[in-house]
């Protein structure tokens, strides 16, 4: 079993490396749309986002904070914790900030990043069910929690989407060769 | 016939209520935030009270002496301290990662005496120190027991530890299967009660979430304790929850247990203790 996989994944490879497709890339990608509400208050604070993958029985891993970095001292990481789900769940367990997966916030609108297996944190996802999670708080607004369950296929794509009501809008994710 | 199981109904209806409102108040810990991020130079304030409804203020303050124990195991002197008169607060410099216990407890004798033909109370406040200054010479048939009362908040900075529950042997405590800082709605949680160091089995322990005054549910959820002082709760929604347990005392609620094998004498007093924490479920 586990040899034929690593033979398909060889096959592909070495395809990719004799052929000019269109899409050239053979590592495995998961492209995730995260939209931020447009939100006519008084005083807006771009949210804390955390993303987040979870699967049955296995330590959940970030892969993307967006956090106030802009701050003296990088004082933005005080206030991490207000993702309460993400910090209950892995924040607290890892380096504060996490290594290589955080960014700045974000101003609303549709958010679109590609996430390559192996790099950052986000890890190779083999045949099975999964969860992306994404927490949104803001700075005088709400929290919200928005999951997003995927299944990856034995080809290793996989497709998903979810929807917030207050602090997040349409969430999508797309997980491709 | 109607009317008399009406009547009857209504006896014991008022016979509820009256129980209902001797119960003791709950004595609370309300901690400003129980996750930090473990910066080392973050502030914890904790609100503590004895009332009715959870989390207002609507009885006298105390003057109870809150014991910070650190992760390391070292006491951390409270700042700020302030007794109002319904309420009590403080505040906690949180300077190291894990673990923080926020513990008050109040040991106390109470029972009587007989002293030239005439029955005498032990006065409030005795507790076992003072217990043998506060008996005469001469008394005789001298009756007392003791009442162990504890109140608990944890509260932790980055990744939570377990170094702050240890059992000292006396009273109810709590040694948590799920650690009281990991909790969350739909999962279930663990506790171990244990009275005088060992499982305090068959206890009721009940969990009430705050925000009693703007509902009209308490919401109030209970679990025996098995054998081994061990008790679940699977948490319906988030939010700061109280949980207690007690023996002795008529406790209107966290009060249980089977009646003694033996029963006391009808002088003797009935041995007490209580146990009050303050969890947070993440929603």
């Amino acid at each position: 079993m586990m040899d034929s996989k690593y033979k398909l994944t060889l096959g592909g490879a070495l395809l990719g490396a004799f052929t000019t497709a269109a899409v050239p890339a053979t590592a495995q990608t998961m492209d995730v749309s995260v939209t931020i509400p447009r939100l006519t208050v008084a005083e807006y604070h771009k949210p804390y986002v955390a993303l987040w993958i979870e699967q049955a029985g296995k330590p959940a891993r970030t892969i993307n904070v967006w956090y106030d970095t802009g701050k003296k001292n990088n004082a933005g990481i005080k206030w991490l914790r207000d993702m309460r789900q993400w910090w209950r769940t892995v924040g607290r367990t890892t380096p504060t900030p996490p290594n290589g997966v955080t960014g700045a916030t974000r101003a609303p609108g549709a958010a679109k990043i590609s996430f390559t297996a192996g790099k950052g944190g986000m890890p190779a996802l083999t045949a099975g069910s999964y969860t992306l999670v994404v927490e949104a708080a803001r700075e005088g607004g709400g929290r919200e929690v928005v999951k997003v369950p995927f299944t990856v296929s034995a080809a290793g794509t996989a497709k998903g989407s979810g929807k917030g009501s207050f602090e997040l809008g349409a969430v999508s994710l797309t997980v491709r060769r | 016939m109607l009317n008399s199981r009406k009547s009857l109904l209504l006896l014991a209806a008022s016979a509820a209520l009256a129980l209902s409102t001797a119960a003791q108040a709950r004595q609370w810990l309300l901690p400003s935030e129980t996750m930090f991020t473990g910066s080392g130079n973050e502030w914890l304030t904790v609100d503590a009270a004895n009332s009715t409804d959870l989390y207002y203020y609507d009885h006298p303050g105390q003057p109870w002496d809150a014991v910070i124990t650190a992760p390391d195991g070292s006491t951390v002197p409270v700042e700020n301290r302030m007794v109002g008169k319904l309420r009590q607060v403080f505040d906690v410099p949180i300077a190291q990662g894990g673990t923080y216990k926020i513990s008050i407890t109040n040991d106390q004798m109470f029972g009587s005496y007989m002293l030239n033909g005439e029955k005498k109370m032990l006065p409030r406040g005795t507790t076992p120190a003072t217990l043998a200054a506060a008996i005469p010479a001469g008394a005789t048939e001298v009756q007392t027991a003791e009442a162990n009362n504890r109140i608990e908040t944890f509260v932790t900075a980055g990744e939570p530890t377990t170094s702050v529950f240890t059992s000292g042997g006396k009273g109810i405590e709590m040694i948590p299967v799920t650690h009281p800082n990991d909790l969350a709605v739909d999962e279930e949680a663990t506790f171990q009660f244990l009275l005088d160091g060992k499982p305090a089995a068959d206890l009721e322990v009940v969990a009430i979430p705050g925000g009693i005054r703007y509902r009209a549910d308490l919401k109030q959820i209970s679990a025996k304790t098995d054998a081994e002082g061990k008790v679940r709760f699977t948490w319906p929604e988030a939010g700061m929850y109280w949980v207690s347990v007690s023996i002795g005392g008529r406790r209107g609620e966290g009060a249980g247990g089977p009646p003694p094998a033996t029963p006391p004498q009808p002088e003797a007093p009935e041995r007490r203790a209580s146990y009050s924490m303050t969890v947070e479920v993440q929603g």
